[in-house]
């Protein structure tokens, strides 16, 4: 049972906070991946997100903020089920990584941090994802795609909408 | 999933397990894991210090600093708990070496961590990782949890009366977590901002404790030290740069890669021989040696360039984090100088003034430039602007955006000259690249 008694998190994610702030030899230690797991389950980082974690570490809403918003990864608005991030860094872009991005603006119809109509992908151009020797690559998530070409994005695309009707279907 | 390779030239050391499963606890301890730690447990903190010193092994991040020494700085006695930080944020545009460290063997990040907490006398070790490698992050906390089972972390490890414990981290996107300060800001809960130096982290560091800072890749080697004997694999190298180091070659070759080969391996042939030669056969026109902070090489400077600290430093520019960056004779370098500094300019901090001013009008004017908008004064101006931020900083981010923008500019004058008075880019095929990152 989570300490907190109004949490919005699942039950399994409150209770895993539960640990992490206990595990450091300071609670503030857990604030940033704490923010990422709720953004994980929540979508984005949410004025309730923000009120929480802030109540579990002990410290100001401001202070979440604060440090919320220097990270990249973490995001104050919803994105896609599927956020779709192109790396366009060097190794990358040596290897056409701007006409892969090109190939997915095309084919979801949106741009750099655009989300899709129906909220099943958001787009964005993102920095140097560690992957540079397997170029270019992009991430979904959290799983990597590498070796692309504009001729690849329409499947890998696919695949993730099958991915999503079988969620629905199940 | 990352592909490996493989080349006759190399020596295969620190990724000797890659693609053999040593993910798993057991299979790790198979191919003679965790040997290395009892090792020490049975001889001791003096002894693993100066056989880290006399592997000649340097920090693989990209600073170069000997290990064995950076340990020494630790003091014996200290009032505040002592730390071991593995610094996992692996984020220098071309390099992605870490990522097959955790992904392959991550056992070895483990038993290195311990042996690192067991020489400077630290009960604690935090694996920090960058957030985008979430799917390592989960490997390497099984391998964790499997530590823990097996009595090799915890309380009484390997049976004895010594405690260690390792925490692993996940950050979430940033490059300037990267540097040391930056890394235990986030650590702590905050933002990822350089702290002043001194005092060095050796002194007062995590917590205010005293706290050793490695890159992933060397705290991986460290085993491998101690079981071959530091001057063993210091033979491995070249003068003063002990062993071997993984070398990611990518950009225009042929078989781009993480390679494993001998400090001091010529630059020359690891683009013709090991990544097999510019791709689609055509000519070499520039090299970034270390990853996209280090100042561009031309072909004619890699001919007799042996890839050590020292060799690639006299050369004019610097080894990194070994992340070769190979560019071909269709690549406009205004844009390559371009995307370069976009991305410093994303991932400045702001806490500095000529880091956070500096790279913001680099972009601005670099931008410009190659649209066609630029005057011969704009050249000299970049060069200015470049010139004010180095060393004005607390951090190295600083100096990272500044030295390869006067690579580029110092190397490929001409290049920026073909761009003015109106000139379309010669090597346009998108024009100006959209540099949509906010």
């Amino acid at each position: 049972m989570s300490t907190e008694t109004m949490s919005i998190f699942s039950p399994k994610l409150a209770a895993r906070f539960d640990a992490l702030v206990e595990k450091y030899p300071l609670r503030r230690s857990a604030l940033v991946p704490m923010l990422l797991y709720a953004q994980d389950e929540i979508g984005y980082l949410s004025d309730a997100v923000i009120a929480e974690v802030a109540h579990r570490i002990g410290i100001t809403e401001l202070d979440v903020r604060n440090v919320a918003t220097y990270y990249s990864m973490l995001r104050f608005k919803p994105a896609g089920k599927y956020n779709v991030q192109v790396c366009t860094n060097i190794s990358c872009m040596l290897r056409g990584a701007y006409d892969v991005f090109e190939k997915f603006q095309e084919e979801l119809g949106i741009g750099h941090k655009g989300v899709t109509a129906d909220g099943l992908f958001s787009l964005e151009e993102v920095e140097c994802i560690g992957a540079c020797c397997w170029a270019p690559a992009i991430q979904v998530n959290y799983d990597f795609h590498d070796d692309l070409t504009p001729e690849t994005v329409p499947n890998i695309l696919a695949d993730y909408r099958r991915k999503s009707e079988g969620q629905k279907n199940a | 999933m990352p592909r490996l390779v493989s080349h006759p030239d190399e020596v295969k050391v620190v990724s000797k397990r890659f693609g053999q499963g040593a993910a798993d606890i057991d299979k790790y301890i198979e191919l003679g894991g965790y040997e290395a730690i009892r090792k020490c447990l049975a001889q001791g903190p003096d002894w693993v210090i100066e056989e880290m010193k006399a592997s000649n092994l340097r920090g693989r991040g990209g600073a170069g600093f000997p290990t064995g020494m950076k340990w020494s700085f630790v003091p014996k006695q200290s009032a505040k708990p002592k730390y071991v930080l593995i610094n996992g944020d692996e984020s220098e545009p071309g390099t992605c070496k870490d990522h097959l460290i955790f992904l392959h063997d991550p056992h070895s990040v483990i038993e290195g961590t311990i042996i690192a907490g067991l020489a400077i006398g630290s009960k604690m070790g935090f694996i920090y990782l960058r957030g985008e490698y979430r799917y390592l992050l989960e490997i390497t906390e099984k391998a964790v949890a499997d530590a823990y089972a097996k009595g090799f972390l915890g309380k009484n490890i390997f049976g004895t009366d010594t405690e260690f414990q390792i925490i692993t981290q996940s950050g979430a996107g940033a490059y300037e977590v990267g540097e040391e300060s930056a890394l235990m800001e986030s650590l702590e809960g905050k933002r990822g901002i350089p702290r002043i130096k001194p005092p060095f982290p050796a002194v007062v560091g995590l917590y205010g404790g005293p706290t050793v800072i490695n890159n992933a890749e060397t705290i991986a080697t460290v085993p491998h030290v101690i079981n071959m004997g530091g001057a063993a694999f210091a033979t491995i190298g070249s003068p003063r740069n002990g062993g071997t180091g993984l070398f990611g070659i990518s950009g225009h070759v042929e078989r781009p890669g993480v390679y494993e080969l001998p400090m001091g391996y010529n630059l020359k042939k690891m683009i013709y021989e090991v990544g097999g030669g510019v791709r689609g056969g055509r000519t070499l026109k520039a090299v970034v040696p270390g990853g996209s902070s280090t100042p561009v090489l031309l072909p004619e400077e890699i001919e007799n360039l042996g890839m050590d600290f020292d060799q690639v430093g006299k050369a004019g520019s610097m080894l990194g984090s070994g992340g070769v960056v190979v560019i071909d004779d269709q690549t406009c370098m205004v844009e390559f100088a371009l995307r370069t500094i976009s991305f410093y300019q994303h991932e400045s901090c702001g806490w500095c003034i000529p880091c956070r001013e500096g790279t913001d009008w680099l972009k601005k004017s670099l931008t410009r430039f190659h649209a066609g908008f630029g005057t011969a004064k704009d050249i000299d101006n970049i060069r200015y602007l470049a010139e004010n931020m180095m060393g004005r900083t607390f951090c190295p981010l600083g100096d990272a955006a500044a030295m390869p923008t006067l690579g580029f500019v110092k190397k490929f004058r001409k290049e920026f000259e073909d761009h003015l008075d109106g000139k379309p880019c010669p090597f346009a095929k998108h024009g100006a690249p959209e540099l949509t990152i906010v």
